[in-house]
């Protein structure tokens, strides 16, 4: 159940965060790169507008939803990093397509 | 050990019984609240959430009639509620419509409404069968397997957890006991002299309501009154959050205040089992699909089952014990629509001691009569 932590990786995945090109580790999560990324909000709540970053990094909290690659309200600590993915800050809900 | 003693008591702390305790409350009489635990069915919190009118009542216009007295109580509710509470309970009242997915359903759909409007008589009944080139002007993105719908105004929605969170607030805020962990293990009764004993203590009242949904099966005989509710599973889905797009309710899908979208209205006949079961969920998500096919985008966030409290006709039961007077049931699988009838309808009747004629339709002695040759 429980593995290792890996050595630290190098940065070579390049990711785009809010427009600014980063690098980030292979393997490492759209979350993490959110925060290396040094953002100081991801997103904003759709029923108060509070300002949020990734939280508890495993799923449950929701707190990291940003849109990936036009894809809103994805969980961005269970999406993989790939070469040129863009990860943006959502404003509040989401459309819907209607 | 001498019993607690009180003017009321109320079993079942779910939306029924929340409801008429606050009611009776209000009216100043001094209100025990019994509630199960954790392990009780609960079917106050896996509610849909809909105020609904415009399919209640075929055959039974007086369960029109109630249901639509409960809808134009609800506005009172939900602003007193907000007032006591600061509680938002999310009520919209914009009408609501029944989506056709087929010539054969909107047919059908239109047999059904024009009865109802026959039956209601005087009372009245406004309802539209709306086609789809007009409907398509009422909701955004609605598909193409839509061929109509039917309307009235009298439907709405609100969250059914803030409404009972909100009757519980303000029935303690009001001076009442509330007593979880209290379910009844034995009971006595007398013409105006109860007394049930639970794990959280004993207590006594000239008056009780017996408002344990499923529960009130087993209770309702010990208080010479009868309550053959049988439980029907329902199943809900719940889709992540988004902008305001629905700009009413339909009978199985409805955006919430927070902006989730529920799909619904499902029904099973499985006894107590609330386990949920994949082909249901897709059959749900099906319909919403060829409803709304933009719901297809969203991802499920939540699902659900939840048992209803259905009365073979389903229909409430509302009863008096004749034996034991002081004794009611109220049983119904509408807990939020009917919040309103409960709260300030149903419990001032239960304060000053007897049903209005009204109501006695909805005595559970309907079961009795043998049918007809």
């Amino acid at each position: 159940m429980f593995r290792a932590r890996p050595d630290a990786r190098p940065a070579t995945i390049p990711v785009i965060v809010e427009g600014a090109e980063i690098l980030v580790p292979e393997g490492a999560s759209a979350a993490a790169a959110v925060l290396l990324a040094g953002l100081d909000a991801i997103r904003e709540t759709p029923v108060t507008g509070s300002p949020r970053l990734p939280l508890c990094q495993m799923g449950v909290c929701f707190d990291c939803l940003a849109t990936i690659d036009g894809v809103p309200n994805r969980q961005a600590c269970m999406v993989p990093v790939a070469p040129g993915m863009r990860i943006a800050r959502q404003h509040g809900a989401r459309e819907s397509g209607a | 050990m001498n019993p607690r003693r009180s003017d009321a008591i109320v079993i079942g702390g779910g939306l029924v019984g929340a409801a008429i305790a606050l009611g009776l409350r209000d009216h100043g009489l001094d209100t025990v609240l019994l509630d199960e635990g954790d392990i009780a069915h609960r079917a106050s919190r896996g509610n849909f959430g809909l105020v609904w009118v415009q399919s209640k009542g075929l055959g039974a216009p007086w369960y029109q009639r109630w249901t639509r007295g409960s809808a134009g109580e609800w506005p009172a509710l939900a602003a007193d509620l907000a007032t006591r509470t600061g509680l938002d309970l999310a009520l919209q009242q914009p009408g609501g419509v029944h989506l056709c997915l087929s010539e054969e359903e909107f047919e059908d759909r239109a047999g059904r409404m024009a009865r109802m409007q026959a039956e209601a008589g005087n009372h009245g009944f406004d309802y539209r069968m709306i086609r789809a080139p007009e409907l398509r002007d009422m909701l955004p993105g609605l598909g193409p397997s839509v061929v109509g719908a039917s309307f009235t105004p009298y439907d709405g929605h609100a969250s059914p957890l803030a409404l009972l969170q909100a009757l519980h607030r303000a029935f303690v805020a009001q001076g009442g006991a509330y007593v979880p962990e209290a379910k009844v293990t034995a009971a006595t009764a007398a013409p105006h002299d109860f007394g049930v004993e639970t794990p959280a203590g004993a207590f006594a009242a000239p008056r009780i309501v017996l408002a344990a949904g499923l529960g009130n099966a087993e209770l309702a005989p010990r208080f010479g009154l009868a309550a053959p509710v049988r439980p029907q599973r329902g199943q809900v889905l719940v889709t992540e959050r988004a902008r305001p797009v629905l700009p009413m309710p339909t009978t199985t899908v409805r955006q919430t205040g927070e902006g989730t979208i529920m799909l619904g209205d499902s029904m099973e006949e499985v006894g107590f089992d609330i386990r949920q079961s994949p082909p249901v969920m897709a059959e749900i998500a099906r319909r919403a699909a060829l409803s709304f096919p933009w719901v297809g985008d969203l991802s499920i966030v939540r699902a659900w089952s939840a048992l209803r409290v259905m009365a073979p006709d389903g229909l409430p039961i509302y009863d008096q014990s004749e034996r034991f007077p002081g004794a009611f049931t109220a049983n119904c699988h509408s807990g939020v629509t009917l919040a309103g009838a409960h709260a300030r309808m149903l419990a001032p009747m239960i304060a000053a001691g007897a049903l209005d004629p009204m109501l006695d339709p909805f005595t559970a002695r309907r079961f009795d009569v043998p049918r007809a040759a």
